[in-house]
């Protein structure tokens, strides 16, 4: 075990994969020489050689083309998109060619690629870094989409990832690399893709969150105790498969439930997961389940950003909606 | 086509041949003249008598089933179809100058190339029907499904041809698209990233003058696509794309200096459909028959005909049996293509993933 940020099991995951299997390669742009504009593949070139860590020239359609190229060859490719507002560039090769690639051969051919980027708000970043796309991945067949929250599940995560035999985009929440540490084992272990986790028991409402929206789910639940309201929240981890199981226990337990999300309201993964316990869970219901979001505008500036995504207040607030109903 | 002067470029570099694109000018290597004369020995491929029979075999079986595909396409027994007459010496030439390693990324015209290396005609039937099984590769046929998105191919023969590179194959990938193609983005970023890292890999153009309705001088003000090479530091040659021969020595010549570790080569092919561009586009509203009239006497199979025909290996017999071998094969694959089982919303759901997950297990039940 060591204490590890994020970014730092992120690496690890990559680094234990790099070993393991010879068909891991990593690229994109800045990801050999300097290890990524945050790191997380420092060394790994120096460790590993150029031939499976390397540097593209910029231009993203052509990092999407060549994992799916090295992936019907037999590669294992861990491409980066350096931020999540480039994913444009890059979404034929990732959301048709990569996410089609089985089915439209039959089986004969498939991608198992890992698309990484960086994405997520409250760093003052600029235009374009720090959007909250996932919207657009769940709406994609044939991608599988994992939003990690925290040091340990990032490495599981990440090695189930690389690991799969279908594409993965794997987003990496930028206010969350270095945020905090945690214990992680030093070898290759995984957490399995598609399932989630309830991070804090609770028996009157549950808070589903991902990403960065689980700690301040997690705060506003310390906060909502004061008050006497016990709060479970659930880390979603994989927001395609989605986990409607975990979701679905829970709601049975405490009968009321809010979605937090940092994208904006209409977008994301909460429409999807309200249908679902529509479809699931309507007799356990006491009240509508509220979405606690973004305000469909374009991601803020950054002068205005903190007030723009969801706070802790507002969580708290929208939970009170719920009991209140 | 335009005129292009034969004069060596001032400024080329010696050891390059003409055809090759150094600067503002370029010459279309050929081999062939229009009647059959051979105007460029030195770049005349060495091939048997029996290769030279094989590859007309291919360019008459290929014309063939595209009048068959046609007919059958308007009794509604195929589905989506792209025409190919006037492109078989692109099309075939460029194949017969790989070997069966090679990998193939084609087009969405780009079928013919895909069955001579090894997709079974009922296979290329069944995708134009639009069943799954057009698209299951056989083991060892080293081809992916055609392309619909135009430019995508491109980016996935660069990543192929990575592949190879890293393994240490001396293994070449080629891909293909049109001259509309060329404008694309994914187009400039697969060559760029062939220059870059180097990569053993054959982008080849068709140009036919058009893009569905567009004609080539709206796409670019290049004079040539094969300048575009340029832009990517990697070689660029144009050939005339109804001379089989002249194909197939600019391919073999690209391989070559692929498997040896000297990168791209961009080919482009001046060539010429001779009907629309798939089953729902009228010619007429574009094309004149003044313009028909130029390409038809230059149609790739007169002109190697022609070669054959005065070296006494190939009379008008040999094409009347290949017609009647093409259209019996033609009525064989598209008689098993409809025998071939029907699809299953469930079995595609379980095409998605290796692991069918949860709620698409579930979602099967409303299909049982």
């Amino acid at each position: 075990m060591a204490q590890m940020n994020m970014k730092e099991a992120i690496r690890d995951a990559i680094r234990v994969e790099l070993k393991n299997d010879p068909n891991v390669i990593v690229f994109g742009e800045d990801v050999g020489k300097v290890g990524g504009v945050f790191r997380a593949t420092e060394g790994l070139q120096a460790e590993f050689g150029e031939t499976r860590v390397f540097d593209t020239p910029l231009a993203e359609s052509a990092i999407g083309g060549l994992a799916v190229g090295l992936g019907i060859q037999g590669f294992r490719p861990v491409a980066e998109i350096q931020f999540v507002g480039f994913i444009f560039e890059a979404m034929d090769q990732m959301f048709i060619q990569a996410a089609r690639m089985r089915y439209r051969s039959g089986g004969r051919y498939n991608s198992p690629i890992v698309f990484r980027t960086p994405f997520g708000g409250g760093v003052k970043a600029a235009e374009l870094h720090t959007d909250s796309l996932e919207g657009l991945a769940i709406q994609t067949p044939g991608i599988k989409v994992v939003v990690p929250s925290n040091p340990y599940d990032a490495k599981g995560l990440l090695v189930s990832a690389i690991r799969d035999n279908d594409p993965v985009f794997f987003m990496e929440h930028l206010n969350l690399y270095h945020a905090f540490r945690d214990e992680v084992p030093e070898d290759a272990y995984t957490v399995p893709i598609g399932k989630a986790k309830v991070v804090r028991e609770g028996k009157d409402v549950t808070i589903i969150a991902y990403g960065l929206m689980v700690h301040t789910a997690v705060k506003a639940a310390e906060e909502l105790e004061k008050s006497g309201v016990s709060a479970e929240v659930i880390d979603l981890r994989t927001l395609l498969p989605l986990d409607i199981d975990t979701i679905v226990a829970s709601i049975q337990k405490t009968n009321r439930a809010i979605v937090v999300q940092e994208a904006q309201k209409t977008s994301g993964a909460a429409a999807e997961i309200i249908a679902q316990i529509n479809e699931k869970a309507i007799l356990h219901l006491e009240a509508p389940v509220l979405r606690c979001a973004g305000p469909d505008t374009v991601y803020p500036f950054a002068q205005i950003e903190d007030a723009w995504l969801p706070t802790t207040a507002r969580i708290v607030k929208t939970v009170n909606q719920v009991l209140q109903f | 086509m335009s005129k292009v002067s034969l004069e060596t470029p001032a400024n080329q570099t010696a050891g390059h041949a003409a055809h090759e694109v150094r600067s503002d000018n370029v010459v279309p290597l050929q081999v062939l003249s229009p009647e059959g004369e051979v105007v460029n020995a030195e770049r005349m491929p060495k091939l048997s008598d029996d290769q030279l029979k094989e590859i007309m075999y291919r360019m008459v079986f290929t014309r063939t089933w595209d009048d068959r595909a046609v007919n059958l396409g308007r009794q509604g027994r195929l589905g989506f179809y792209a025409p190919v007459s006037g492109q078989e010496a692109t099309m075939v030439g460029s194949e017969y100058a790989l070997s069966k390693e090679d990998f193939i990324a084609p087009g969405y015209r780009d079928m013919p190339q895909i069955v001579w290396h090894g997709l079974p005609l009922y296979q290329a039937f069944l995708y134009s029907r639009g069943h799954q099984h057009g698209g299951q590769i056989p083991e060892g046929v080293n081809v992916l499904m055609p392309q619909i998105i135009i430019g995508a191919q491109i980016l996935h023969a660069t990543g192929v041809a990575m592949a190879f590179k890293l393994k240490g194959e001396k293994r070449v990938a080629i891909t293909y698209t049109g001259d509309g193609g060329s404008s694309e983005g994914d187009f400039y970023e697969g060559l760029n990233f062939a220059g870059s890292f180097k990569l053993p890999v054959i982008y080849f153009v068709q140009n036919n003058g058009y893009a569905i309705t567009t004609p080539y001088a709206k796409q670019t003000g290049a004079q040539s696509i094969a300048h575009k090479a340029l832009a990517a530091g990697i070689r660029g040659l144009q050939v005339d794309g109804m001379d089989v021969l002249a194909v197939i020595s600019a391919v073999q010549e690209a391989a070559e200096i692929a498997r040896n570790g000297g990168g791209a080569t961009l080919i482009e092919g001046l060539t010429y459909r001779f009907r629309p561009h798939s089953m729902a586009d009228d010619t007429t509203k574009y094309r004149t028959k003044e313009e028909e009239a130029e390409w038809s006497p230059r149609d790739p199979l007169v002109r190697f005909g022609k070669y054959l025909e005065k070296k006494g290996l190939w009379t008008d017999e040999d094409t009347a049996r290949v017609k009647e071998e093409a259209k019996n094969a033609v009525n064989e694959h598209i008689k098993k293509a409809e025998q071939t089982e029907k699809m299953t919303v469930n079995g595609l759901i379980d095409s998605m993933f290796e692991h069918t997950p949860p709620h698409l297990e579930e979602q099967k039940a409303d299909f049982q």
